[in-house]
C-alpha cells in the first residue's frame, strides 16, 4: 500500500489507444461461442439465476434455446420477463445478480448469462422482429412521466395488455439513464433508442420536451388519463458547498457529453473525480480513455464503504485509476476559472452515521492539495422534486409507493430510482418495477374501471 | 510394468489395439505412421471388388459441447486399386515384423472370387485375414457385407470357401445389424474360422437437414444410410461381445475374439477386454484426434492392470463375463437408496426434477427451517445473488421411499455428490427365476403378487 499521493499518483500505464476508447467493452460472442457456452449450462431446476434476477427471465429456458437454435423463442423467454432485455443485457451487474447466483460458480467458471442475453437481443433487433403486439384496446389511458427504463418497461407493458399509453419525456431523447447516462463502453446509444423504438412500435405515445408538472402539470394528467405513472428518476448532483465549487463539472452531464458530443468533450490532463460510486468510475473511465494522463478518485470514506460494485472497482483499477481514500475536498484552487488543484483534508471514521455508515471526520491541519486542471463530482443524485411539488408522502425523501406500487395519492403510481429508499438503485430494478406497476394499474383499470 | 503383448489366434502383436480396418488404415504412408506413433497393429481397409466414393460420405451426430459422439458413413472399400494395396501390405509387413498386419477382404459370393484375394493376400505375408460380413451400405447391395453377414448360412459358407485355401489365421467380422448377434458368429464357428470380430457399423441416417429438407450428409440432393459408429455404439457393442462370450457354443469353441466399437480410451478398451474381447480394434477415435491416442492407451491400460495386479491382457480377458447376467437371475431383494451429500451439492436441483417428473417422487426441497417447501417459493421482490443463494432449499432424498432407480445418480452433474447405498432389505435373496419355480402363482397373478409383497414387507411409494 503506498502512503502518499505522489507515490499513488506514479506507475500510471499510459492511456489506451484512442481508437478503441468508446468501444463496447465486450465484444458480441460469436455464433460459435454463444453455442458452446450455451452447452455448458447445466439447466437447474428452479435456478438460483432466475431467483437472482431482479425480473425473474427463466434463464436455463433462453439458454436453451440458444443451444438448440431457436433464437425466436430465446428472445420472447427474455423479454415476457424483462422487456429491456438488450440493456439489462450489458448494464447488468451479474456478478451480483444471475451470474453471482449461479451453480458453476463455485468450483468453475460461472455461465456468461449477461452476454448470451446480449446475444438473443442482437440478434432479435438485428432482425427487426417485434416480439410482441399492442394488445385490444381496452379504451383505458394511462399518463407515464419519465421515459427511463421505468416508464418504457411500465409503457410497453400496458400497451402489451391494450391501454392507450403517453410517455412524457422532459428531455429531446426518451431513454433516459440508458441513453443519457450510461457510459459508451456499456451500452451504446443506438441500443437504448432500439428499445424506444420497440416500445414505440406497440403504440405507445412518445412526447418528448414535456416537462411535467410545468406543462402539462399533473393534475392535468390526472383528469385526462385513467392512471399516471411517475418513473422520474432522481435530481442533479448534490452540492458540496466548497468554495470555487462552479468550477466543478456534473458527473451525469461530463457522461452524456461522451455519449452524445464525444468531440465536444474536453477532458483534462489531469482529472479528479470526487465520489466513489458507479456514476464516478464511469467518470474516471471516461476521462481515461479520453486521454487523460492522471485520473484520481477521491472518496471521504474506506475501499469498505464505497458503494461501487467490488467488480466495477477492480476494473476501473485496471485502467489505471487511483482512489484516493479518506479525503474529502474543501476547496477547490483556480486562477480566473482556470481549475489547478482540490483541496482536500484527510479524515478519520467515526460512528456510524444516519446513513449507517461510519461518520467521516476531517483531522485538524491535514490539508493536501491534489493537482488537477479538471474536476468531475459524482456524489449521487438529488431526491426526486417532483414529489414534494405534488404534497406525496415520502420516504427519506423518495416517493413512498405500497406493494401495488401506488403513491399516496390515489391513480398515481410511481417506480423506478424515484422509489428506491432501500436497495441499490439499477435498471433492472426499475423495469422490475415499471412490470410490476403496470400489473397493478392494469387489475385497477380492468377491476375498477 | 504390465505385458500388453498378445497372441490373437497365432496373431502376435506388441499390444493389443489395432487400427480397424477403416480410412485410417487405408495406406501404406498411413500405417507406417500409425505403427511409429506404437500402434499394436493394423487391419487393411478392405480389399477386394472395384468401387467408386462419393462426396460427403462421412456424416457426424454431435451432442452439446461433445463433437462426433458418432461417425457415420457411406465410404466404400478401398477405393485404391488392389496391386497398389497388396504391394504396400506387403512392404509394411517387411518393415514392421512385430506388428500385426490383417487384410480386410470383401469379394463376390463366388469360390474362385474368394479363393483368389485369400491366396493374393497370403502371398503378402500377412499375418492374418478378416472377412468383411459387414459394411452395411454399397456393398452389401451387391451382395456382399452386411447382406452375408445377415444370413447365418452365407457367413457359413463364404467361409467354408476361405478356409479351404487359408494358409493363415481368419477373423470373421460380424454386422450388428441382426437381431441376434449369436447365429452368425456360431456360423463361423462351424465353418472353422480361427477368431471373430465385432461390432462393423451400425445402419443409421444421421439427420434431416432443417433449411435445405436435405439429409445429412447431403450427396447431390440425395443421402441415406450409412455405418455407425463411435463413442455412441460402445454400449452396443459391448452386449453382443458379452453375448457370445455367453454362448456356449460360441465360447465352447475358444475362438478369440477381437472387440470394437466406440473404444476412444483404455478405460473403454479395458471394458471390452473384460467382456471378453482378446484383441482391440478402434477407429472412430483416431479418426477424431489421430494416430498419437495410441499412447495413453497403452500407457493408461498398463497402468491400470498394474494397479488391478493383472499381468497380462490374456489375464483381463472375460474376467468380468460371469457377472453378466440375465434379470431372471438378479437378486430382487438387493436394496440401494439414493443419498446426497450436502457438502458436495452445487444445488442444481436436476435430481429433484428428474425424481419428481419421472421417477418416484422421493427427493424433497427442505428449507433452513427443515420444511419440505415448493419450488419457485421465493417472494417475486427477493432478487441478488445473496436473498437467491442464501434461500436455496437443500434437495433430499426420502430414503424409505426411494426405489433405487438411480436416476438422480446418472444426472447430478458434482463427481461423487450422489451415492448409491446398499442398504439390507432384511428379506432373503431370491430371484424372479426361483421366485416362478417356488411360488409361481405369485409371478403369474396380481393379487397373488400384493400379498406376496404385504408378507414380505416390499412398500413401492
Amino acid at each position: 500500500m503506498k502512503d502518499t499521493l505522489e507515490e499513488q499518483l506514479t506507475d500510471i500505464p499510459s492511456p489506451p489507444v484512442p481508437g478503441a476508447a468508446l468501444q463496447e467493452l465486450l465484444p458480441p460472442l460469436t455464433e460459435h461461442e454463444a453455442a458452446v457456452e450455451s452447452a455448458r449450462c447445466l439447466m437447474c431446476f428452479d435456478a438460483p439465476c432466475t431467483h437472482a434476477c431482479p425480473t425473474h427471465i427463466d434463464i436455463p429456458k433462453f439458454i436453451k434455446k440458444i443451444s438448440t437454435g431457436n433464437l425466436l423463442g430465446s428472445g420472447r423467454t427474455i423479454l415476457e420477463s424483462n422487456l429491456l432485455g438488450a440493456t439489462c443485457a450489458r448494464v447488468c451487474p451479474v456478478q451480483e445478480l444471475c451470474e453471482g447466483a449461479c451453480v458453476l460458480g463455485a468450483e468453475h467458471k460461472p455461465i456468461a448469462i449477461g452476454r448470451l442475453q446480449r446475444h438473443v437481443m442482437d440478434h432479435i433487433y438485428g432482425k427487426k422482429r417485434d416480439i410482441f403486439q399492442a394488445g385490444r384496446s381496452t379504451g383505458k389511458r394511462v399518463a407515464i412521466v419519465g421515459s427511463g427504463p421505468a416508464g418504457l418497461s411500465c409503457a410497453g407493458e400496458l400497451a402489451k395488455l391494450g391501454h392507450g399509453v403517453t410517455l412524457y419525456e422532459r428531455r429531446s431523447l426518451a431513454g433516459g439513464l440508458s441513453t443519457y447516462g450510461i457510459i459508451v463502453l456499456r451500452e451504446p446509444v443506438e441500443v437504448a433508442l432500439a428499445e424506444v423504438a420497440m416500445v414505440r412500435r406497440l403504440g405507445v405515445r412518445l412526447e418528448t420536451g414535456k416537462d411535467v408538472g410545468v406543462d402539462p402539470s399533473v393534475a392535468n394528467l390526472q383528469k385526462n388519463f385513467d392512471a399516471v405513472f411517475l418513473s422520474v428518476g432522481l435530481g442533479s448532483t448534490p452540492e458540496l458547498g466548497i468554495p470555487g465549487e462552479e468550477f466543478i463539472l456534473d458527473g451525469l452531464q461530463y457522461i452524456e457529453a461522451s455519449k452524445h458530443q464525444p468531440s465536444q468533450l474536453r477532458v483534462g490532463r489531469n482529472v479528479v473525480v470526487i465520489g466513489a460510486g458507479n456514476t464516478a468510475i464511469d467518470c474516471a473511465t471516461i476521462a481515461r480513455r479520453l486521454g487523460a494522463e492522471r485520473v484520481t478518485m477521491v472518496y471521504r470514506r474506506s475501499e469498505h464503504e464505497m458503494t461501487a460494485y467490488a467488480h466495477e472497482y477492480d476494473f476501473v483499477k485496471r485502467e489505471g485509476v487511483h482512489v484516493w481514500f479518506l479525503a474529502q475536498p474543501v476547496k477547490v484552487h483556480h486562477e480566473n476559472g482556470v481549475v489547478r488543484g482540490l483541496e482536500c483534508v484527510r479524515i478519520s471514521l467515526g460512528e456510524p452515521d444516519s446513513s449507517g455508515r461510519p461518520a467521516p471526520k476531517p483531522i485538524a491541519g491535514s490539508s493536501v492539495l491534489l493537482p488537477a486542471d479538471q474536476i468531475v463530482k459524482a456524489i449521487g443524485q438529488n431526491r426526486p422534486s417532483l414529489a414534494s411539488r405534488l404534497g406525496l408522502e415520502t420516504e427519506k425523501g423518495f416517493i413512498r409507493v405500497n406493494d401495488e406500487f401506488e403513491t399516496s395519492s390515489p391513480g398515481i403510481f410511481a417506480g423506478g430510482d424515484c422509489i428506491r429508499a432501500k436497495g441499490s438503485a439499477s435498471t433492472v430494478m426499475a423495469v422490475q418495477d415499471g412490470k410490476l406497476a403496470a400489473r397493478s394499474i392494469h387489475q385497477r383499470l380492468v377491476h375498477y374501471g | 510394468m504390465a505385458d500388453l503383448t498378445i497372441n490373437f489366434g497365432g496373431i502376435r502383436s506388441p499390444n493389443p489395439f489395432w487400427l480397424a480396418s477403416a480410412p485410417p488404415s487405408n495406406s501404406g504412408a498411413q500405417v507406417h505412421r500409425a505403427f511409429e506413433a506404437g500402434w499394436g497393429g493394423a487391419v487393411w481397409k478392405t480389399i477386394g471388388a472395384p468401387v467408386l466414393n462419393v462426396s460427403n460420405r462421412y456424416g457426424a451426430w454431435h451432442y452439446g459441447n461433445q463433437k462426433m459422439l458418432a461417425i457415420n458413413n457411406v465410404e466404400l472399400i478401398s477405393d485404391r486399386p488392389i496391386d497398389i494395396n497388396l504391394r504396400e501390405i506387403a512392404e509394411v509387413k517387411r518393415a514392421w515384423p512385430d506388428r500385426a498386419v490383417i487384410v480386410s477382404a470383401m469379394v463376390e459370393s463366388k469360390p474362385a472370387a474368394w479363393h483368389d484375394i485369400i491366396r493374393r493376400i497370403q502371398d503378402t505375408g500377412a499375418d492374418g485375414i478378416e472377412l468383411n460380413y459387414g459394411c452395411p451400405h454399397g456393398m452389401s447391395e451387391r451382395g456382399m457385407g452386411s447382406a452375408v453377414g445377415q444370413v447365418p448360412e452365407y457367413c457359413e459358407q463364404i467361409t467354408r470357401w476361405v478356409m479351404d485355401v487359408a494358409k493363415i489365421p481368419v477373423i470373421v467380422k460380424l454386422t450388428p445389424n441382426i437381431s441376434d448377434i449369436v447365429m452368425p458368429a456360431r456360423a463361423a464357428v462351424a465353418a472353422g474360422a480361427t477368431a471373430i470380430s465385432l461390432i462393423n457399423t451400425i445402419n443409421s441416417i444421421i439427420g434431416v437437414d432443417l433449411d435445405t429438407l436435405e439429409i445429412t450428409p447431403n450427396i447431390g440432393g440425395r443421402g441415406g444410410h450409412g455405418g455407425y459408429a463411435g463413442p455412441a455404439v460402445k454400449p452396443i457393442a459391448l452386449n453382443m461381445l458379452a453375448a457370445l462370450g455367453r454362448d456356449s457354443v460360441v465360447s465352447g469353441s475358444n475362438l478369440p475374439i477381437s472387440g470394437m466399437g466406440g473404444i476412444s480410451t483404455w478405460r473403454d478398451a479395458a471394458e471390452f477386454l473384460l467382456l471378453g474381447a482378446a484383441s482391440l480394434q478402434v477407429c472412430t477415435a483416431v479418426m477424431h484426434y489421430g494416430f498419437r491416442i495410441i499412447e495413453d492407451l497403452c500407457d493408461g491400460l498398463s497402468n491400470w492392470m498394474d494397479e488391478k495386479g493383472f499381468a497380462s491382457v490374456a489375464d483381463v480377458t472375460g474376467r468380468s463375463l460371469h457377472r453378466v447376467s440375465d434379470f431372471k437371475d438378479f437378486d430382487l431383494s438387493f436394496k440401494a437408496v439414493a443419498r446426497i451429500d450436502q457438502q458436495k451439492c452445487i444445488r442444481c436441483d436436476l435430481c429433484y426434477v428428474a425424481c419428481n417428473d419421472t421417477a418416484h417422487q422421493c427427493i424433497d426441497l427442505i428449507d433452513k427451517q427443515g420444511k419440505v417447501v415448493p419450488p419457485g417459493a421465493y417472494d417475486q421482490r427477493s432478487n441478488g445473488r445473496l436473498e437467491a443463494v442464501s434461500s436455496r432449499p437443500e434437495v433430499v432424498v426420502r430414503e424409505e421411499d426411494c426405489v433405487g432407480c438411480r436416476l438422480c445418480f446418472n444426472i447430478c452433474p458434482v463427481e461423487d455428490c450422489i451415492q448409491m447405498v446398499e442398504l439390507p432389505s432384511g428379506r432373503p435373496s431370491v430371484t424372479w427365476d426361483e421366485l416362478s419355480r417356488k411360488q409361481r402363482k405369485v409371478t403369474e397373478d396380481w393379487e397373488q403378487m400384493e400379498q406376496y409383497r404385504q408378507n414380505m414387507g416390499i412398500h413401492i411409494y
